[in-house]
């Protein structure tokens, strides 16, 4: 039954499969002699290369590269191209990514000949356009999260933390204390710890409630005068705001410590509340996330990195610094801040990514941001809505911009949330997060972010209804999904123990 | 719940790892329960022979196609012997993680340690609490 289901050309879901090709490696499709150019014959005389060069310098064998031709070259590219999964194709879930739509007009700004074509080297006098706009979407980044002081350097998010948690030690070093300690609720992004540990710190794991957040009881209980700094993200990666969050930064704050913001889910707090007012000192941004910058596929990412005036001396170098009226109109770069950590970053930064930003923030506007908020928040608790009756919800509770669903309904059929991620396949959606948090069994982690219209959700809802479905009626099915892929499921353990690195050619002549 | 092999002549840690007594040493390999919630295993980092461990601190490392998680240390010692094989086939600590998927060997530096450990009813009441939750 399900075979013939799946078998005919017509629609599951709202995927179908049209013209699609198998594509060898540039290796495989290599002809001697093939060539893409044409090239005039060479007006110089040739060289011996040993004469040249010291000859302990010269291979003995000529590479294999491929020989083809540049139609072969373009066709092999574009193939690929249309196997990616990409948020312009459709719905791209990912818990805790926030996979937003990146408008068009971002790319319009980014192309622009003074942003595209300035160099890292230029002199400051003749980058004074780029220098403003850093300026102004630094204190745009600090309007939105109520911090005082941003740097844009760091290249993405863990970065932007590790730039956080070692603002956080030269703090605390400056001022003579020793302290060895991070607490790190369960529920964190696993570059929190990493972060705190490249730092030297021993990281303290604080539970969540059964309700999911974090109490500060708890808190209490593992804060003293040895912990450096708390790490929070807010919401949660359960999806849940964190509602103690004020009376939590005060415990931390009343014994010297600091507190760190995960920025990975600011989307759902835009325009509403601001980090920085509820206690954080220090916190990142993920602009390739909330500002709708590339994200994923090489991006680049951006993770500029916000404070509070008593961290502001420890920021990275150099910083972007508006001229005093005195010293006439501009902007320049300081390099003079004896207590900065450092550089973080060659130049200064993913700059592309920062005319983006800024574009995206311009063409929205406070009100606009704040609406991105109300939907991201809005569209995943419509999807929890439509699908509470048929999955099992760890914590039912009205969430933020994204909810978890988990496996454990499931059980009785064998099929996990693995098997549920292959299936979303076949209806044409990229899985959700998945097995993330850690702290639910078998998560799959939703957000659908702002970028989607009702009849969008609606359309991963029917196909995540009818997955359910599936699993009770036919569990073999769900089980060695996918089945309308290119290729069927693929043996991720053994892809894992004996992976095949890199291609060998068939013989070496 | 799912049914997982416990068996009473072992000790036990909260971490889900186990500890057999084999003369003055003790062997340490993970449960049945932790190799079924981590999936299939596919890289298992060990500690070299003569380093030492210190009881609920991290030896090693376990990876598997679903998460990564350290392995911590029953008890206090010396690592005297290393199951090699696992580089190899970590699939072992799949198939016999009480018997092939072994893991270190360790001299105690406290002899009376181990026996501090869980005993196999309390282990298994441990992972009935998780597993309902």
């Amino acid at each position: 039954m399900s075979d013939e289901r799946d078998a005919g050309p017509e629609r599951l879901g709202y995927a179908t499969r049209g013209i699609e090709y198998e594509e060898p490696l540039l290796f495989e499709r290599s002809r001697p002699g093939r060539v893409g150019y044409s090239l005039p014959a060479s007006d110089v005389p040739d060289a011996d290369p040993a004469a040249a060069l010291d000859p302990s310098w010269l291979r003995s064998d000529v590479p294999a590269l491929p020989e083809l031709s540049e139609v072969d070259v373009v066709r092999h590219f574009t193939r690929l191209s249309t196997w990616n999964a990409a948020v312009d194709l459709g719905l791209y879930p990912l818990g805790s990514c926030t996979m937003k739509y990146n408008p068009k007009i971002n790319e319009w700004a980014a192309r622009l000949p003074g942003f595209a074509r300035a160099h890292p080297l230029q002199p400051v006098a003749q980058s004074q356009g780029l220098l403003e706009l850093m300026w102004r979407l630094e204190q745009a980044l600090a309007e939105i999260s109520g911090m005082d002081r941003v740097s844009l350097q760091p290249a993405a998010g863990a970065q932007g933390e590790l730039a956080g948690i070692m603002m956080i030690r030269a703090y605390h070093e400056h001022r003579g204390e020793k302290r060895h300690k991070v607490l790190v609720p369960d529920s964190a992004h696993g570059t929190n710890p990493a972060s705190a540990a490249l730092n030297d710190y021993e990281v303290e794991t604080i539970p969540s409630g059964r309700d999911g957040v974090l109490h500060p009881e708890a808190v209490e209980r593992a804060m003293n005068e040895d912990v450096a700094a708390l790490m929070i993200t807010n919401p949660s990666t359960l999806g849940l705001f964190e509602p103690h969050i004020a009376a939590i930064c005060d415990l931390v704050h009343a014994r010297g410590g600091l507190v760190y913001g995960d920025g990975a889910n600011l989307n759902a707090l835009l325009g509403i509340a601001r980090p920085g007012d509820l206690g954080i000192d220090v916190m990142h941004f993920n602009l390739h996330k909330t500002f709708s910058t590339p994200h994923g596929g090489g991006g680049p990412g951006s993770g500029p990195v916000g404070v509070k005036n008593i961290l502001a001396p420890y920021l990275p170098i150099p910083v972007v610094r508006r001229l005093e009226q005195a010293e006439g109109e501009g902007f320049a770069l300081d390099y003079e801040f004896p207590r900065s950590i450092g550089r973080l970053h060659a130049n200064f930064g993913n700059v592309g990514m920062f005319v983006r930003a800024w574009a995206y923030i311009r063409s929205l506007g406070p009100d606009g941001l704040r609406r991105c908020a109300e939907m991201a928040v809005l569209n995943a608790n419509y999807l929890l809505a439509r699908l509470r009756h048929a999955w099992h919800v760890p914590i039912d509770r009205t969430v933020m911009h994204e909810c978890v669903l988990s496996d454990k309904d499931l059980e009785p059929s064998g099929v996990t949330t693995l098997d549920v991620a292959k299936r979303l396949i076949d209806y044409g959606y990229h899985p959700p997060t998945v097995y993330f948090p850690l702290i639910v069994h078998g998560a799959l982690m939703i957000e659908p972010t702002e970028s989607e219209s009702l009849e969008g959700l609606d359309r991963f809802a029917d196909a995540l209804l009818a997955i359910a479905d599936e699993a009770r009626r036919d569990p073999d099915w769900v089980r060695t999904a996918p089945h309308r892929t290119r290729l069927a499921r693929l043996d991720e353990t053994r892809a894992a123990r004996r992976p095949v690195l890199r291609w060998q050619p068939a013989s070496s002549d | 719940m799912a049914d997982y092999e416990i068996p009473n002549d072992l000790r036990y840690t909260r971490e889900d790892e186990w500890c057999r007594v084999e003369g003055s040493r003790v062997v340490v390999g993970v449960t049945d329960y932790a190799q079924q919630q981590l999936g299939d295993i596919v890289f298992v980092e060990l500690p070299a022979v003569g380093s030492t461990v210190e009881r609920g601190e991290p030896f090693g490392v376990i990876e598997s196609v679903k998460a990564v998680s350290d392995l911590y240390a029953p008890i206090s010692g010396e690592v005297v012997e290393v199951n090699g094989d696992l580089a190899d086939h970590p699939e072992h600590v799949n198939e016999d993680c009480y018997t092939d998927g072994w893991m270190i060997t360790i001299e105690p530096s406290d002899p009376d340690e181990v026996g501090t450990l869980l005993d196999a009813k309390t282990y298994r009441t441990h992972v009935e609490e998780r597993s309902t939750e």
